[in-house]
């Protein structure tokens, strides 16, 4: 033994880069927990490119159609990729995309707030409900399925009757004039880089209305909100204190409380993050759509855990990324507007959506052991 | 001032009507390593639960570096200096050794506000630290999942000694270990307290903590049988002190094969 660590100390002390260079690129990569999703990713485009290349899938249109798509899910599906790292799980996502848009709503229409105070407000709740979660999960030590479960049904009920009881329906229309000129709106509502598609449109590049401005005006905000929190949660994960205590708190929540890891705070601030990109996601789709729908956000909960599970997460915690997740809901959502390009019939995504999922875990499964086994 | 680094006078704890402790003292010098030994339900759990500050004592004092201390939460025992390593370590498998090692404290850089984890600092660190006890860590970037059972242990003390641990409770470090792993640890633990640290060496393994303690305390259905130097005391009694008389004869013989194996 003894000559066993001085031979190391030795070696340590006089070229520490040697051994590393021995593991290969490829090596590290492989163990990068979003390598299935950017794989899956890759392997969803080539499938489209040969079955529905020439349909207009991959038009700037088309494509900024299924990146929407893909951008919205990504929005809460990056969330919820974090807070199952950090070993907690939110069911009651879907239910508070529904809560949020009323929250938007019925103070704009009904109460004569301006747009922006409603945004606000919307937020604000998101932050309420996320707390509530969190410290209910935290102080009772029951698992976060069953309470989230219970916030998913409290939500949606008191969602519906809430609106029923103030405007007496469950659709909130008549948004979309409130939207100019208000200062906070554009945040969720601007499409951008609308000079490069005026520009691209100009020389043809891509598809015309018959009045000559383009087909595909600009980036939605889904996209740029997705790109933001993609890079933003990647960042905090990898580079940040708190990322460290994300992944310590999912990985073994009793033994980052022993070394001083806050694992309280953590799971709390996890999950007022769940909820406020839910309403981010609402945000966007009721300016988008003009008018707020109780049922908005259903089993979206379900679509963003299956997103953020295929991205590398495992159910157990401690493990994952967001930029898998980010590259999950990318898969999703490609699917689910491609195969409109294709001749299989759509009923067919749910079917896709289970089985990737299956695959995934089991993927996963597999890289924990691998990760966890000793040597 | 007497000089003792850390004094637990007459602890009792309570829980209802059960006394999962009832005056146990214990008393600590600098390098110094004092062996807890107790059977299954000894109340080695409680103790070491009240000497890292989860339990408060119901009764009596910890007096440390000659103050009087009183812990509201394991963080306060963690700032005076007393880090305890638990049987479960502390350590998440899927995380690397320099997350691990730095798990709760990490060290930053950058201007305020925009503080981030300094990985390569941390990296150098926790790789020099290994490198130490004669671990060899390749890739500090590797999961700690892939470490055998004693180098966790290892990095779990290692780690408290980085962060200034002046008292070290050890809550049964060998116990899940093979013999050679066993007796790497307990080297390193030697080490440690030749560098000036307290250990407290918490285990029912007499044999592992015969050779490197100091003195022993046994403790008996939440009673301390007492605290004995090593030149008062044999392998042997201290062995029936923890089993009691009967159950001594019947273990002698296996014991005797054991030692003959473990002196090999």
């Amino acid at each position: 033994m003894s000559t066993k660590s001085k031979s190391i100390n030795t070696k340590t002390d006089t070229n520490q880069d040697e051994r590393l260079k021995k593991v290969s690129k490829l090596k590290l990569l492989l163990n990068r927990p979003e390598l299935g999703a950017l794989g899956g990713a890759i392997l969803v485009f080539i499938f489209f490119g040969i079955v529905a290349g020439d349909t207009g899938m991959f038009s700037a249109y088309g494509m900024l159609n299924f990146l929407d798509v893909s951008a919205n899910l990504g929005i809460i599906a990056i969330a919820a990729a974090m807070l199952m790292i950090g070993g907690e799980f939110d069911l009651s996502i879907g239910s508070m995309i529904g809560f949020a848009g009323i929250c938007i709503a019925i103070p704009a229409i009904y109460w004569g707030w301006p747009l922006w105070m409603s945004i606000v407000f919307a937020f604000s709740m998101a932050v309420l409900v996320g707390y509530f979660n969190g410290i209910l999960v935290v102080k009772t030590g029951l698992p976060s399925f069953i309470v989230t479960l219970a916030m998913l049904f409290i939500l949606r009920g008191a969602t519906l009757a809430l609106t029923r009881l103030i405007t007496g329906r469950t659709q909130v229309p008549g948004l979309r004039v409130l939207i100019e000129n208000d200062p906070v709106a554009w945040i969720f509502a601007t499409d951008t880089f609308k000079w490069l598609f005026t520009w691209l449109g100009s020389m043809k590049l891509i598809a015309l209305r018959t009045d000559g401005t383009p087909l595909a005006t600009g980036i939605p905000p889904s996209v740029i909100w997705f790109i933001f929190l993609a890079i933003i949660t990647t960042w905090i994960l990898m580079k940040t204190r708190y990322g460290n205590w994300i992944f310590a708190s999912g990985g073994d929540k009793i033994g980052a409380n022993n070394v001083g890891v806050p694992v309280g705070r953590v799971k709390i601030s996890l999950f007022i993050g769940t909820a406020v990109a839910a309403t981010i996601f609402a945000t966007i789709q009721v300016l988008d759509a003009g008018s707020a729908d109780t049922m908005r956000g259903t089993l979206k909960e379900l679509e963003a855990i299956a997103a953020a599970v295929v991205g590398g997460c495992l159910l157990t915690g401690g493990y994952g990324s967001a930029i898998g997740a980010a590259f999950g809901a990318i898969i999703f959502g490609t699917v689910s507007m491609g195969i409109f390009y294709t001749d299989v019939d759509t009923d067919w995504f749910k079917v896709f959506l289970g089985a990737m999922m299956l695959i995934a875990v089991i993927f996963n499964n597999y890289i924990r052991r691998k990760v966890t086994e000793s040597k | 001032m007497s000089d003792y680094l850390v004094q637990f006078n007459n602890i009792s704890k309570f829980f209802g009507k059960v006394i999962a402790l009832k005056g146990v003292t214990m008393k600590l010098r600098k390098g110094e390593i004092m062996c807890l030994l107790g059977d299954n339900g000894a109340g080695k759990s409680t103790l070491i639960k009240t000497l890292a500050g989860v339990h408060k004592p119901d009764e009596g004092e910890i007096i440390v570096e000659g103050k009087k201390i009183i812990f509201d939460s394991p963080k306060d025992a963690l700032d005076i200096g007393i880090a305890t390593v638990y049987q479960d370590l502390a350590l998440v498998s899927l995380m690397s050794v320099t997350r691990n090692f730095f798990m709760g404290r990490e060290p930053m850089k950058g201007p305020p506000f925009f503080k981030t984890f300094d990985i390569e600092k941390a990296n150098k660190i926790a790789a020099e630290r290994m490198g130490q006890i004669g671990i060899d860590v390749r890739d500090p970037s590797q999961a700690v999942g892939t470490m055998s059972g004693g180098e966790r242990q290892c990095l779990a003390i290692s780690r408290a000694i980085y962060f200034g641990a002046k008292v070290l409770v050890l809550d049964e470090p060998t116990s899940a270990l093979g013999v050679h792993q066993a007796s790497v640890v307990l080297k390193y633990i030697v080490k440690a307290a030749s560098q000036g640290l307290a250990v407290i060496l918490i285990t029912h393994n007499v044999h592992h903590a015969y050779p490197v303690g100091n003195s022993f305390t046994v403790l008996n259905r939440g009673k301390s049988l007492g605290t004995y130097e090593k030149k008062d005391i044999t392998r042997e009694k201290l062995l029936s002190m923890m089993a009691g008389g009967e159950e001594l004869d019947k273990l002698e013989v296996e014991l005797k094969e054991m030692n003959r194996l473990s002196a090999q």
